[in-house]
């Protein structure tokens, strides 16, 4: 069954042997001196501080949404990085590498990367960019909100939350792992068929890229499950679907998206590894294969992807406009039809990506007209954000710029977009940089939104704010590095100027790639004052500490009726929505600080390791297939089902908070908000500053 | 729209009387629901797969649809298959009486009659790869392949289910959480019906039409 591929094999080991480790590349060297001393800095602080414990018990076995969230967005910010140092290494080889004359060093012929190597990282970045850092801060950030939108303790299914993460951060740990331990795909993030193939790319690289994004796509789907079931089943009583922020439809549109779509990439990478390992003919170059089917199977996940990342942007601007125009949200019904229109025509334009493969004029214009559809719900959308802004007391906070921000970009993005639509166009431009600097376009929206995201709700996770003014800092060098890295690369796309290339021809392409050069130095300055931002906000957490529950004054949704950070109960007793902007019409009626009378016994679910322990034995068995292990794999997978049944027969009676203890963290709280209690010494990590004065509590409660 | 938020909120109850608790099983259902659209989507690409690579090119001048299909095996296959979920569906008519035993013998039938399945359809397909008809001789035969086996990677799933929920019946009776799991697998084992019937139809029925 298995097929023959060429080098080694062991039993034991696989294909895996100490040749493998690229420790003659000095590039990865010395990342992975970096990566080991960073891990053991992080190793030592966690055990200088006595956290391991703390570690164990309050996140790695969590099962509360909030944490969860802050995981996935930790997990996205650090491969967020890695992704854009990839994108620093591929400005860096293009602007070096340009006319025959041009140096080349590292091995190279001209500028440091060799051609695979050059392949790897621009396949790593795609892949990173998209699957492992935008969508777990998005499906990190829908964690967090909605359930606080929806007036919910949690999500529906919080053991199956925890799995979802874990399962992403195994998939992480797989694209990690390839940098030091084999390499990496070098067929784009699209996975190119057939150089995907066996016989194209014999080594690991690509089964590094299948297993990952497997891997991956399953913690997304079960994820999308999750939040469709939290908004059908757990809103707060008095919430009707009308009155449901707006920031929860997207949510839910775009986990409509993802639960739909990224099955059919788990289908087509599927087929693509019983290509590599059982020898079938799906995609293969012959004997029966069809290289369109891979193409139009992954395109018909690959542009529903693209909308599921950028819906909940869409939601972010619609939450964070209203609350800095001191307005509603203009066109609200609209919104949510638009935002379920997106979703739905998202599944109808995905042959846009190759009008030039010739299937023929009458399906190149169903596809050409329903691209130009998308405009419609889009233009909606636009509009009303421009209405709420009209007449708006408009303040420019900072989550605000990164929001205006990104209405430019969708602009410029969704106009060339427009363009990109038309084959005409489309066959001049077709895999040519305008075409990247497009879709880079695109997702700067959605990365515009999550920084924005990031800022608006960081005090109502962690309880302080994030510094305005290094934040503005970041937040304009990150423009300037957009306009002028992408300007220029727009300006070469319509020179010609194809994607992909580690060596330039054309010496008067010079100027334009030093301009993009440029801008991935703005970037780094950015990235420099972004993590500048976190630093000094945390260490000087005191000092941007925020009172009350509203952060921002004039914020208008349900989460900002609980407290700044929020207490691991969200709300102490469930609030009965009246409005459609339940919080601002209680705080513009004088019923914000309105508690309740009586608190309840509040029920929830016990931690528990065993989505840990699935998330490790995943990575086993996806390092396991990688390396063709097949002992390893196959223990893997049995020790997982295992692990499922065990599961099954260890119900979770849950834990009961009781009233009394309740009625006692809120009146802890209400002082910590009035200042009376000294606040430098809540521990950062959001539900926990009030977790540990809980745990602190609780032998006492219970004593009592 | 200011109409929606124009409450007058004297009066106006601010907090629920108690928490909200949505119906456990309802809310687990739902979710196995939104399971079996996904894997509907797999199935969905796993057919459009096989629809494609259904031509004589893609045959690789390997055997067609005409020569390896058997709708007679593949119509005893039905039998086995519908009867072992109507035993399924049966003890859950026992679930409603409370009846412990009546459930278990409906599991016991189930479970015979998916393994007859398993074992003709293992059959069918051992025969195949021994006249040389295997997944490495061309992309229809993968096709093929693949979307037979992984229905019946589905009902080796659902006779290990079976069997953990016959083992939990057992040991803890009717618990919400036994329940919830049993209708779950319900929904799973009728799901494989409504998938095999997709196949019997596009696959074995109109394989023997030689369409192709």
């Amino acid at each position: 069954m298995l097929v023959h591929y060429p080098g080694p094999w062991t039993p034991l080991l696989g294909r895996l042997a100490l040749r493998q480790i690229p420790y003659q590349n000095p590039i990865l060297v010395w990342t992975f001196v970096l990566v080991v001393l960073a891990g053991a800095l992080v190793v030592g602080a966690i055990t200088y501080t006595r956290s391991w414990t703390y570690l164990w018990r309050e996140w790695l076995t969590s099962v509360d949404h909030k944490k969860i969230g802050v995981m996935y967005c930790l997990l996205g910010l650090v491969m967020f990085f890695r992704g854009f140092i990839d994108g620093v290494m591929m400005r860096t080889q293009q602007v070096m590498a340009v006319g025959p004359h041009s140096p080349g060093y590292l091995g190279a012929l001209h500028g440091y990367l060799p051609p695979y190597h050059f392949g790897q990282i621009y396949s790593a970045h795609g892949t990173i960019m998209i699957l492992f850092a935008i969508t777990p801060i998005l499906v990190g950030l829908m964690n967090i909100i909605v359930p606080l939108q929806i007036g919910a303790r949690d999500m529906a299914y919080p053991y199956l939350n925890a799995l979802s993460f874990w399962l992403t951060a195994a998939a992480t740990g797989l694209v990690m792992i390839s940098l030091f331990v084999g390499d990496f795909s070098h067929a784009g993030w699209v996975g190119l068929i057939p150089l995907t193939e066996l016989a194209y790319s014999p080594g690991v690289g690509v089964d590094y890229w299948i297993w990952a994004v497997q891997i991956g796509s399953v913690g997304t789907t079960l994820a999308s499950i999750n939040i469709i079931a939290t908004i059908i089943k757990m809103r707060a009583p008095g919430m009707s679907w009308t009155k449901m922020p707006i920031f929860c439809w997207t949510a839910l549109s775009t986990s409509v998206v993802g639960l739909s779509s990224f099955p059919v990439f788990t289908a087509a990478v599927a087929l693509l590894s019983l290509d590599r390992y059982a020898g079938t003919h799906f995609f293969t170059a012959g004997l029966g294969g069809n290289l369109m089917l891979y193409t139009d199977l992954f395109w018909i996940w690959g542009h529903p992807e693209v909308y599921y990342v950028v819906l909940p942007a869409f939601g972010i601007l619609s939450e964070i406009i209203p609350t800095f125009s001191e307005k509603p949200l203009f066109g609200y019904m609209t919104m949510a039809a638009a935002s379920i229109a997106i979703g739905g025509v998202s599944w109808s334009v995905w042959l846009h990506h190759f009008f030039t493969m010739g299937a023929g004029p009458g399906v190149n214009a169903f596809f050409s007209i329903a691209s130009m559809l998308v405009g419609i719900p889009t233009g909606v959308k636009v509009f009303n954000w421009a209405f709420t802004l009209y007449r708006g007391r408009v303040r420019f906070d900072l989550p605000m710029l990164w929001a205006l921000a990104a209405l430019v970009l969708l602009l410029t993005g969704g106009l060339t977009g427009m363009m990109l639509a038309m084959p005409a166009i489309n066959y001049t431009v077709h895999n040519s940089v305008f075409v990247v600097a497009h879709f880079h376009n695109m997702l700067n929206v959605v990365g515009f939104a999550c920084l924005g995201a990031i800022n608006f709700w960081f005090p109502k996770v962690f309880g302080f704010k994030l510094d305005e003014r290094i934040g503005k800092r970041a937040f304009w060098y990150f423009s300037a590095g957009t306009a002028v890295l992408f300007g220029c690369m727009y300006a070469l796309g319509f020179m010609g100027m194809p994607r992909r290339l580690d060596y330039i021809p054309f010496p008067s392409w010079r100027p334009l790639l030093i301009g993009e050069e440029i801008g991935i130095v703005l970037f780094l300055i950015s990235s420099y004052y972004l993590v500048k931002q976190l630093y000094v906000s945390i260490r000087n957490r005191a000092q941007y500490r925020v009172s009350g529950s509203d952060a921002w004054g004039t914020a208008r949704s349900l989460e900002w009726l609980a407290h700044c950070p929020v207490p691991f109960y969200n709300f102490a007793v469930q609030p009965h929505i009246n409005v459609r902007d339940e919080w601002a019409w209680r705080r513009q009626n004088g019923l914000g600080q309105t508690a309740p009378e009586h608190y309840e016994d509040i029920h929830l679910p016990n931690n528990t390791p065993i989505p840990l322990f699935i998330g490790v034995l995943t990575f086993a068995l996806g390092f396991g297939l990688v390396w063709r292990m097949y002992w390893l794999a196959l223990a893997s997978l049995i020790a997982i089902i295992a692990a499922i049944i065990a599961r099954a027969f260890d119900d979770d009676p849950g834990q009961t908070i009781p009233g009394e203890r309740i009625r006692r963290i809120e009146a802890g709280l209400a002082g910590v908000l009035e200042g009376r209690v000294a606040t430098g010494d809540v521990v950062v990590g959001g539900a926990v500053a009030f977790e540990t004065r809980a745990t602190k509590a609780a032998p006492r409660a219970r004593d009592a | 729209m200011s109409k929606m938020n124009d409450m007058d909120p004297a009066g106006a109850v601010l907090w629920a009387p108690h928490d909200a608790e949505p119906d456990m099983i309802a809310t687990r259902t739902l979710g196995f629901w939104l399971y079996l659209l996904s894997d509907a989507m797999i199935v969905a690409s796993l057919f459009a797969s096989y629809l494609v690579l259904n031509h004589r090119m893609n045959a690789a001048a390997g055997p067609t649809a005409g020569a390896v299909m058997h709708p007679l095996t593949a119509l005893w296959e039905t039998i086995l298959l519908l009867s072992a979920i109507l035993a399924y569906g049966l003890s859950l008519v026992a679930l409603k009486r409370k009846d412990r035993r009546g459930v278990l013998a409906g599991f016991g039938v189930a479970c015979m009659l998916g393994l007859g399945f398993l074992v003709m359809e293992g059959h069918e397909f051992a025969d195949l790869a021994l006249r040389g008809a295997v997944p490495e001789r061309s992309g229809y035969l993968s096709a093929l392949y693949t979307l037979v086996l992984y229905h019946a990677v589905h009902i080796v799933f659902a006779l290990l289910w079976t069997a953990v929920m016959a083992v939990q019946v057992a040991r803890q009776g009717f618990t919400p959480n036994v329940v919830y799991r049993l209708l779950n697998l319900k929904l799973f084992w009728f799901f494989q019906g409504f998938i095999w019937i997709y196949v019997f139809c596009f696959v074995d029925l109109t394989g023997a039409l030689h369409v192709h």
